[in-house]
Parts: C-alpha cells; sequence; structure tokens
C-alpha cells in the first residue's frame, strides 16, 4: 500500500474545496474526502495483517524514501508498524466524525474546512513518518490551523486563548528542534550525520548527549500532551475552540505528543529514557491527580472536559515513563481511547451548547428529556471515561495500571496508585456533570421545546462510539496490533540497560 | 448435549434482551417490551435449572467431590505472558447455586414488574436496564479470572447506578445513584490494587491457579507474597484485605454501606433483585470464591468476622427506628450480609471445620428468596398507599390478603423461627460461631432477637396498627402478574429450608452432614419469640407504648434514628475537606500560580520587546547618538583589554 495517499488524499481534498463555492458543495467534498480516508485506514489496517500474515517481519512496513535534501541527509522516508496504524485509525475516525458535526458551518466554510483538511494532513505525515525532520515538518502543519480555527471561528475569548495556544505549542516545537538537532549532530551513520529513525535507533548516541537533549524533546512534544506543568494551553485552548476544532485538537494533536514522546524520545534516547523515568512519573501523577481534582471545580463543560483530558493524558505519559512493555501498551491504547471519548464528549458538548446556548452545568438540567439521543451520547462518553468496562477507557487504563505495577519499585508503586485513585474522582466529576445537566428535573422552560439530534450530528456520534465499543468489547485486535510495536521500543531500552 | 452453548446461552440472553430494548425498544415496541424481556429470562432461568440440576446430581464426582467444569474459555486481553484477561465460565457448586438465584429471582422481579411499571414511557429502558443487570451479575459468578470478575463488579455497578436513577428527574434519584456508584467506586479501588497485588506475585489472574499458587507453602509464588511486607503485614494479607474492601463496598459493611438506604430511591422490583437478594452479595460470593486463600490468612479473615459481625449489629439497631418501610428492609438487608459476612469469618477449610462457609452459602441462598420477597411485598404496599412512611400505613391486611400472607411468612423467615427457611440457615451461622468465637456468637444472637423485633414492628405497622384511610379507587393489590411472584417466592420462604444445602455446597466440595440440635436452637428461637412479643406489645394495636420506649432510650435511640451520624462524617470529609482543601486550593493553583506564570512570561517578553523596539526608530540622528556610544564603549573595552 502506498502510504503516500495518506497525505495525498486530506490535501487534493483541501485543494478541491478551495474550488467549491457554497456550504453544500464544500461539505460534500470535505464528506467524501474524510470518507476515503476512513476508508483508506482500515484498508491499511487489513494490509498490514495480509502483510503480517504472509510472514513479513520487518519493523516497519509499506516503507518508502525518497531524498528530499541531501546536502542535511534529510529524506521523505515513510513506513508503519503498529502504534502508526492505531493513531491513524484514531486520526481518520475523528477527521470524519468532526467533519459531520460542522455540518451546519456557515460562516467562512470553505476556508474552515480547508483548514480542517490541512490539519489531517499534517497529523497523518507525522504518524507515518520516519525521518525526524519530515517528522517535524508536519508536526508544524499540524499547528497553524489551530491557531486559525480558535482565532476565528472561536468563541469566548478566543484571541487570547488561540495565541497561548499557538505560543505555547511553538514554544514545544521549538524544544523538540532542539532535541531533533542534537540527536543529529550526535549521530554518525558511515561518517554522516542522520535523522532517520530507524539508522538513529541501530546507533549508540553518547550518554551525555542523551542526557542533555532528552530533556528537550520530551518536554517538547510534553506539552503537546499537556505534561504538567505545561498544560495550561489545554483548558483555554479547548473551551474557545469551535466543536470541531476541539475533537481535532484533543483527539489528534495532544496524540501527536504523546507518539512523539514514545517514538522519538524514548526509543532513540534510552539510556537517558531510563534515568528521567522518575521525574517523568513524577510529573504525570501530578497531572492525572491534579488534573483529576481541577476538573471536579469546573463548572464548564468544555472546561470539564479539558481538564479531565489533562488528568487523561497523565495516563499516557505515565505508561511510557514506567518503560513495561505492557505500560507502553497500555499507554498507545489510552491514546487512542482517549482520542475517541474525548471528540465523542466535545462532539456532545458542542450539540447540548448550539442548542441550549449554554455550556455552564448548573443553568443545564433534564437534557435526557428533551434530547435523548444527545443526552444518551454525553453518558456514553462520561462512562467511557470513568473506565467502565465494555468501552474502551477501561482496557486502556487497566492496561497502564497493570503494566505500572510490574515495576517492582516502591516510588513507582505509590505512584500507581495514586494514578490508580484517580478513577474515584473521575466518577465523582463525571457523575456531578451527568447527573446535573442531564439528569435531573428541567430547570429551563426553553429546553422543553428543543430537538434531538439530527442525522449529520448521530452519525457522527455512532462512529465514534463504535470505535470506543470495538475496543471496549474486543479489545485483543488492538492490543495485538500494539504489541510488537511497544516490543520494540522496550529492546531498545532494554538493551539500553544491558549496555550501563 | 451441547453443554457450552446452552451455557453460554444464560448470560447471553438477557445480554442480547439489553442491546434489542436499548436499542429500539422505546421506539418500536416500548409497550411489549416487557414480554419479550420476561420470556428471554425465562428461558435464560429454566437453562439455569436444568443445568444446575444436571450438574449437582448427574455430573461425575471424584471422592465425593463435584468437579469444577470450565466449558468456556479465551483470552480476552493480553497483558504479559504470564498475566491475562480470560473470559471464560466456571460451573462448579458455588456459581450453579448462584445461577439459579440469580436467574429466578430475576425473573421474578421481571414478572411482578410487568404490573408494577405498567404504563411507564419508560417501560423499554426499565427492562433493558433490568437485563443489563441480570447479564453482568451472570457473568461475575460465572467469572474464571479475576480480572473477570472485576469487569462485571463494575458493569453490576453500573447497572445499579442506571436503575437507581430511573427516575432520573427527581433529584433524590439522581443524587442516590451517584452515591451508591461513587462509594462502591471507592471500594473497588482497594479491589483494584488488591488484584494488582496478588496478580504480581502469583503471576497469574486466573482463579483457580492463583488459588493453588498461594495456598502451597512451598512455591514460589507463595514465597514471595510473604516475603514481602508493609507496616509489618504481608503482602498476602494486604491483597486480601484490599479485595475484601472492595467486597464491603458491594456488600454494604461498614463505612462502606451508606449508599444502600438510599439506594431505595430506585423502582422497589429493582431495590428487591439488585439491593436484597444479588449484587449485595456479590462481596460475600467474592470472599467464598478466594475462600480457600483467605482461610491461609488468618489475620484478613479476622478483619472479615468482625466487619460482619458489627455491620449485622449495627444495622439491626439502626433498622429498630427508621420509619420508611425499604430503609428499614435496607438496613435488615445489611444485616443478614453481615451474617453471611461473618459465618464465613469464623469458618475453617474442610469437614465440619468448614460449617461457616456452607451455612453462609446457605443463608446467601435463602435470604434472597424471603428478602426479595419482603421488598415486592413492600413494592405491593406503596403501590397501593403511594407512600414509604410506616404512618401512611396501617390495617393493610383486610385489603391486600395475599401480600399480608406473603409478608409474614418472609418476616417469620427471617426471624429464624422453624420451620421456615431463615431458621436452617441461621442456625447453622450461630452454631458455626458458637464454636469458633464467643463474642462473635453472642453479637449474633442478640442481633437474631432484634431482627424478629424490627421486622414484626414493620409487620405490624403495615398490616396491623390502625386504619389506613385510602382515597376513592384503588386498585387493590395490583395486576395477577404481581401477585404470581409473591405466592411462589412465599412458598419458597416456606420450604427452601429443606434444600439439601449441605450435601451440595461445601468448603471443600465432600457432603456434610449436618442435624439441628434442638437444645442449641432453644436460645436462638427463643430470643427471636421473645422480639416478636415484645413488637406485639408496642406496634399491634394503636397505643404510645413506643414513644415510652423510645424516650427511655433518650440520646440512643436519636443517633440510631439519625444512623449514628456515619453519613455526616462523610459528607463532612467529602463537601468540606476534600472539595475546600483540595479542589478548591488545586483549582485555584491552576489559574492563579501556573496560567500566571505562563501569562507572566508572554507579558514580560512583551515589555522587554515593547522597550527595545525603541531602538529602531529610524531616526538618524539616534542612530548616530548609539554609533557614537558604541564606539566609545568599544575603545575603551579595547583599552582595557589591551593595557
Amino acid at each position: 500500500m502506498n502510504l503516500s495517499l495518506l497525505i495525498l488524499v486530506p490535501l487534493l481534498t483541501a485543494v478541491a474545496i478551495l474550488l467549491c463555492n457554497g456550504l453544500k458543495q464544500v461539505r460534500s467534498v470535505a464528506l467524501l474526502g474524510s470518507a476515503v480516508q476512513l476508508l483508506l485506514a482500515l484498508g491499511l489496517l487489513y494490509t498490514y495483517h495480509q502483510e503480517r500474515e504472509t510472514g513479513n517481519t520487518a519493523q516497519m512496513l509499506f516503507e518508502f524514501n525518497y531524498t528530499w535534501f541531501a546536502n542535511l541527509n534529510i529524506n521523505y522516508h515513510i513506513g508503519v508498524d503498529g502504534i502508526s496504524i492505531a493513531m491513524i485509525l484514531l486520526t481518520s475516525f475523528v477527521v470524519i466524525s468532526g467533519v459531520l458535526v460542522s455540518w451546519s458551518m456557515e460562516m467562512l466554510n470553505k476556508e474552515f474546512f480547508f483548514l480542517l483538511m490541512f490539519l489531517s494532513m499534517g497529523a497523518y505525515g507525522f504518524f507515518i513518518s520516519l525521518d525526524v525532520f519530515t517528522l517535524f515538518f508536519f508536526l508544524e502543519v499540524a499547528v497553524i490551523p489551530k491557531f486559525l480555527l480558535i482565532g476565528i471561528w472561536g468563541s469566548g475569548k478566543k484571541e487570547y486563548s488561540a495565541m497561548k495556544l499557538a505560543l505555547m505549542l511553538m514554544g514545544g516545537s521549538a524544544l523538540v528542534f532542539v532535541g531533533l538537532c542534537g540527536l543529529y549532530f550526535n549521530s554518525s551513520i558511515n561518517g554522516a550525520h542522520s535523522f532517520d529513525i530507524l539508522a538513529l535507533s541501530k546507533t549508540h548516541i553518547p550518554l551525555n548527549a542523551q542526557m542533555l537533549f532528552f530533556p528537550f524533546a520530551f518536554i517538547g512534544f510534553g506539552i503537546f500532551t499537556a505534561l504538567f506543568p505545561f498544560h495550561t494551553w489545554v483548558p483555554d485552548g479547548h473551551s474557545s475552540a469551535p466543536t470541531a476544532a476541539s475533537m481535532f485538537l484533543a483527539g489528534i494533536s495532544m496524540k501527536l505528543g504523546g507518539y512523539g514522546c514514545l517514538r522519538v524520545a524514548v526509543y532513540l534516547m534510552p539510556d537517558a529514557a531510563h534515568a528521567y523515568s522518575g521525574i517523568i512519573i513524577l510529573l504525570s501523577t501530578i497531572a492525572i491527580i491534579y488534573g483529576a481534582f481541577a476538573t471536579m471545580m469546573q463548572t464548564d463543560l468544555k472546561y470539564i472536559n479539558a481538564y479531565s483530558s489533562i488528568s487523561h493524558c497523565g495516563f499516557v505519559i505515565l505508561g511510557i515513563g514506567m518503560l513495561t512493555p505492557t505500560s507502553i501498551t497500555g499507554a498507545v491504547l489510552q491514546m487512542v481511547s482517549h482520542g475517541l471519548m474525548t471528540a465523542l464528549f466535545f462532539a456532545a458538548i458542542g450539540m447540548i451548547y448550539t442548542r441550549t446556548h449554554t455550556r455552564i452545568v448548573a443553568q443545564l438540567g433534564g437534557l435526557l428529556k428533551v434530547m435523548p439521543f444527545i443526552a444518551s451520547v454525553f453518558i456514553i462518553s462520561g462512562l467511557c471515561s470513568l473506565g467502565l468496562p465494555g468501552f474502551s477507557g477501561f482496557v486502556a487504563e487497566m492496561t497502564v495500571f497493570m503494566g505500572a505495577w510490574q515495576n517492582p519499585d516502591t516510588m513507582y508503586r505509590i505512584a500507581t496508585i495514586l494514578a490508580c485513585a484517580s478513577i474515584v474522582v473521575t466518577a465523582v466529576y463525571i457523575l456531578r456533570a451527568a447527573g446535573k445537566a442531564v439528569m435531573g428535573p428541567i430547570n429551563d422552560d426553553r429546553f422543553t421545546s428543543l430537538s434531538d439530534a439530527v442525522w449529520n450530528e448521530k452519525l457522527a456520534a455512532v462512529i465514534l462510539i463504535s470505535g470506543i465499543v470495538a475496543i471496549g468489547v474486543v479489545p485483543f485486535w488492538l492490543s495485538n496490533l500494539v504489541t510488537p510495536g511497544t516490543e520494540q521500543i522496550i529492546l531498545q531500552t532494554g538493551q539500553a540497560l544491558l549496555l550501563k | 448435549m451441547n453443554s457450552s452453548l446452552y451455557i453460554s446461552l444464560i448470560p447471553l440472553l438477557p445480554l442480547v434482551t439489553f442491546v434489542l430494548l436499548g436499542l429500539f425498544g422505546r421506539k418500536y415496541f416500548n409497550s411489549i417490551s416487557g414480554i419479550i424481556a420476561t420470556f428471554s429470562l425465562g428461558f435464560s432461568c429454566l437453562l439455569s435449572i436444568s443445568i444446575a440440576y444436571q450438574y449437582f446430581f448427574h455430573s461425575e464426582r471424584v471422592n465425593g467431590v463435584l468437579q469444577q467444569i470450565i466449558p468456556v474459555k479465551f483470552t480476552w486481553l493480553q497483558f504479559s505472558p504470564g498475566l491475562s484477561i480470560d473470559m471464560g465460565i466456571v460451573l462448579d457448586p458455588l456459581s450453579a447455586m448462584m445461577l439459579v438465584v440469580i436467574t429466578f429471582i430475576s425473573l421474578m422481579v421481571h414478572i411482578f414488574s410487568l404490573g408494577y411499571m405498567k404504563g411507564e414511557a419508560r417501560f423499554a429502558t426499565y427492562y433493558a436496564f433490568l437485563s443489563l443487570f441480570t447479564f453482568s451479575m451472570l457473568g461475575l459468578v460465572m467469572s474464571t479470572n479475576i480480572f473477570q470478575m472485576y469487569m462485571f463488579w463494575e458493569l453490576v455497578g453500573v447497572s445499579s447506578f442506571l436503575l437507581i436513577g430511573y427516575y432520573f428527574e427527581k433529584p433524590s434519584a439522581v443524587a442516590a445513584a451517584k452515591k451508591a456508584f461513587i462509594v462502591t467506586r471507592f471500594a473497588d479501588l482497594g479491589f483494584l490494587i488488591g488484584i494488582l497485588i496478588l496478580s504480581f506475585h502469583a503471576q497469574t489472574l486466573d482463579f483457580q491457579t492463583l488459588i493453588t499458587r498461594l495456598t502451597d507453602p512451598q512455591s514460589a509464588q507463595y514465597l514471595s507474597i510473604t516475603a514481602g511486607s508493609l507496616l509489618g503485614v504481608s503482602m498476602l494479607t494486604w491483597g486480601l484485605v484490599l479485595v475484601f474492601i472492595g467486597g464491603a463496598g458491594k456488600s454494604a459493611m461498614f463505612p462502606l454501606h451508606i449508599w444502600l438506604p438510599d439506594a431505595m430511591e430506585g423502582p422497589t422490583p429493582v431495590s428487591a433483585l439488585i439491593h436484597a437478594a444479588t449484587m449485595v452479595v456479590a462481596g460475600v460470593y467474592l470472599v467464598a470464591r478466594l475462600f480457600p486463600i483467605f482461610v491461609f490468612d488468618s489475620a484478613a479473615l479476622t478483619v472479615v468476622t468482625y466487619v460482619g459481625a458489627f455491620s449485622a449489629l449495627l444495622a439491626a439497631i439502626i433498622a429498630c427506628t427508621q420509619t420508611d418501610i425499604k430503609r428499614v428492609l435496607a438496613y435488615s438487608t445489611m444485616s443478614q450480609i453481615g451474617f453471611m459476612m461473618f459465618a464465613l469469618g469464623v469458618s475453617g477449610h474442610g469437614g465440619e471445620e468448614g460449617l461457616g462457609y456452607m451455612a453462609s452459602m446457605f443463608h446467601l441462598f435463602t435470604h434472597a428468596f424471603f428478602k426479595s420477597l419482603l421488598f415486592l411485598g413492600a413494592g405491593a404496599v406503596i403501590h397501593l398507599v403511594h407512600s414509604n412512611e410506616m404512618i401512611d400505613m396501617g390495617g393493610l391486611r383486610k385489603h391486600m390478603p395475599i401480600t399480608h400472607i406473603t409478608f409474614l411468612i418472609a418476616c417469620l423467615a427471617i426471624s429464624g423461627i422453624p420451620p421456615f427457611a431463615g431458621f436452617f440457615s441461621k442456625e447453622e451461622i450461630l452454631t458455626a460461631a458458637f464454636h469458633a468465637n464467643k463474642v462473635v456468637f453472642f453479637i449474633a444472637l442478640f442481633t437474631s432477637g432484634l431482627t424478629a423485633f424490627y421486622m414484626f414492628r414493620l409487620y405490624f405497622s403495615i398490616f396491623w396498627r390502625g386504619e389506613v384511610h385510602l382515597h376513592g379507587e384503588h386498585h387493590g393489590e395490583g395486576t395477577l402478574s404481581m401477585k404470581i411472584p409473591l405466592i411462589i417466592l412465599g412458598v419458597l420462604a416456606l420450604i427452601a429450608g429443606f434444600v439439601p444445602f449441605s450435601q451440595l455446597i461445601t468448603s471443600d466440595g465432600i457432603a456434610l452432614e449436618t442435624h439441628v440440635d434442638l437444645l442449641f436452637s432453644l436460645t436462638p428461637v427463643a430470643m427471636a419469640v421473645i422480639g416478636i412479643l415484645i413488637a406485639i406489645r408496642l406496634y399491634k394495636t394503636e397505643n404510645n407504648r413506643s414513644d415510652g420506649v423510645a424516650s427511655a432510650f433518650g440520646g440512643f435511640y436519636h443517633a440510631s434514628y439519625k444512623k449514628f451520624y456515619v453519613d455526616e462524617v462523610y459528607l463532612f470529609i467529602t463537601k468540606k475537606i476534600i472539595f475546600n482543601f483540595i479542589g478548591r486550593p488545586v483549582a485555584w493553583f491552576d489559574k492563579n500560580i501556573i496560567d500566571e506564570l505562563m501569562n507572566q512570561s508572554a507579558a514580560i517578553t512583551a515589555a522587554v520587546s515593547e522597550n527595545i523596539k525603541g531602538l529602531q526608530s529610524g531616526k538618524v540622528q539616534g542612530y548616530a547618538m548609539y554609533f557614537f556610544w558604541g564606539i566609545l564603549g568599544l575603545s575603551a573595552l579595547f583599552i582595557y583589554l589591551f593595557n
């Protein structure tokens, strides 16, 4: 399968959108484009399995390498393993449902859908890159549209939020870039420096260079995934963003960070990952607990979901930091699960907001009576968030906990117990929000005449829920998909331990 | 007979019903959804009974022991080479008995609800949730793997949440549902960490392997778990106690019982199913499932004993003063589960030693019938008078003869009057306690007396004392579908005690010879009779003797009426301490320190650039000045450097 299609399809869709006239044409093209993306992603999953069946044990499949800038040894090198495919699937699910919930976006619709497609191109490119420079290129491609999406189509203090988000993510990118340069200049493959991930993984970066540049790369990517204390762009950014942008932001963008931490920081600098794992775990545990308690005090539905994302993304970092095969698999599962679940949550909040014109929990009430579908979606995403079996959140969190517990160090155990404890706090804030907003009596007469979801909203919700349930009810397909990839990473860090 | 298919159908039928009714029921066949669910469950129940019958009486015994059968098992999620969640179905005496109890009581509740919930707009939703609950509960008892059990444990919790909050427009129902879920979730945290500890040392999540490895003092896993210790307590004890905390949460043991009385906000048939007969005994079932390991660790077993005994006593005292009939029943449930818990706690493994185990399971079995009967009876009463308060009732025996008779049978059964079901099981529990632990025995004996007293206080207040004025047209006892379950359960409450239980379920699987010792039975029965007599004196007719007794107890009565302020303590901790001293400061810190730091760094950057942007003013004179001072400075530097 030609992986470049994953970049080409969104790009062509974006161009086609520019040539369209009127909302109807624009959204049809966008929907078509994202449907093709979804089919591509599913096809990729299928052909990947086919290829593995035939006994292809290469670490990366469908590789393609083209010299982009020979002087600096920059290549357009792409390829996928199970982890990338999981992330690509996630992206395609979120993109199509994001397009569907924006179905009646009147204002500057052409530009809006163009940016959505452009952003998705960046995400796909990021997940298939096997060259850190190309990877960085696509990371930047995915940042700029967010600034515009929030700044133009946002609500509330949108200029402030857009600026804050763009500056913090750019800051993160800058740190990442320093880390990448550190990798490049300390690498020597046949006497030349290299950006190539596979080549870099086979050489040994000197320990002092790892120790110096690991924090840059890890914190840089960490900012994207709301690493404490660099998480403050998350609440403001999410709450000001239009629904689809919130979904993209939490469902895809935050995952770029987690994937980068894993693929670049930990995989290429394994010694440093071991050395710094205590600090990583400390920060992620703080994020989990602190995020959960901060969520408990929020009154705005979007802030609730944004803060809970900080807590949930803490599990990703925790899983990575624990450096056991199970915990890293758990981290990847959590990325996929959180991406789907939080996109669903934002979609439900968006649907509620367009009808009631409020997101303040105290002003809502009894929505289950007037809009049973939307309210049920809200409750389902809440139940997934609090880790109910049958939904993806349970599978991911339990894998992280199981993996984390395999690390017998006492401090790590305490961190794991604290992380486990957060599921109780999660239950508290989810049930508080659900109990007040969608259950209870209807406390506003205006609400009684509101209508339930329409077809495009229903379809968006069904797509996301089917993903959540597919992982929650039969998790082995995803876990078996991801495990070879995480084993590769663990092998790397295991060798690092042996070298010590 | 393809038994693995049939046995898989038992939980799958309710699951299919749930999906069907949940997705399409309300829109397309709301009014007949009750019938669909009832038939599906009826089939499930028939299968359970026939499989249990086959298993108990026609399957092979090796040395007199019924063998464990695992007809279905597959890997659901692989964590690491040794650790995986396997989905499977286990058939052993314990699970076979539970299958029958769950499907049967659930069927009775399904039938009863046909009349009780008639005309509800969300009729299909109600039956969908009931089916979800039944599926989860069946999955729980059939688990082959401790993590599988944990999963269904959580699913049971959420179905309980959904059913308590069924009347979601009532804020009190929503609050009760939230409370039930959060309190049990807190307890489940203990369960989860317990699983992590046990599985880390045993390197397995499979029940059978777990038990084999942790009960063999020579195994590497046993040595590893007993070698580790924290605060002077071995990891084995920690693991078991933490798992027990999970069980205590679901089974409403002190101090995690506070959700159960509030859970009565749900529809009454739901209380009969979930909060009387099935879900609340999950904790007992969990301890019984891991009993071979518990027996190995006397410290953990002691915790089980005293938590059970204390809860039994405390709940009985509170039950004597409550005025809401469902709450009386809720506390009575808690008290009876306390009996089951401490019966396990005083039990040993094998032979006569294991009497407590057998008694506990026996009591679980008989209790399911008479307690669900009590709740369904209470449901019928509430259906008629539209109130939960005793003060609104009285003299109802004339209006609802069937309810009256069956309720009386259940009261006699729970009080332990021969030959009703509760007598036999309670007798065994008291015998086991008498031989193992005298303190617990006397607590249990006293509690038995209290049980008889508060049950008959309830009985007389509903059916005798005074005369209730029913306004206008009323529907008497309700529909036939409400009467049939009452009659069936009434018969069972009468005869369930004659099941040869000790032949079927014992701690080691070998049939146990038990006999009722008349001399021993005299004391508990006398206690019960005294309790009943006091209740007759105080509550049979309208009089103010009970007020006199209440004021004689003074502060103690009031404290009991206020449920010993446990709720207030919880409220204080959650609302005052967690919200004010953790939640608020964290939110404040995030907004004013961390976020402010980010904003300030941006502001400083802006301020600095504001100041230096003047340097590029475009004024030639300015540039000349910079040039002049620059040359001067550099000259000074060079002179300093080269001199």
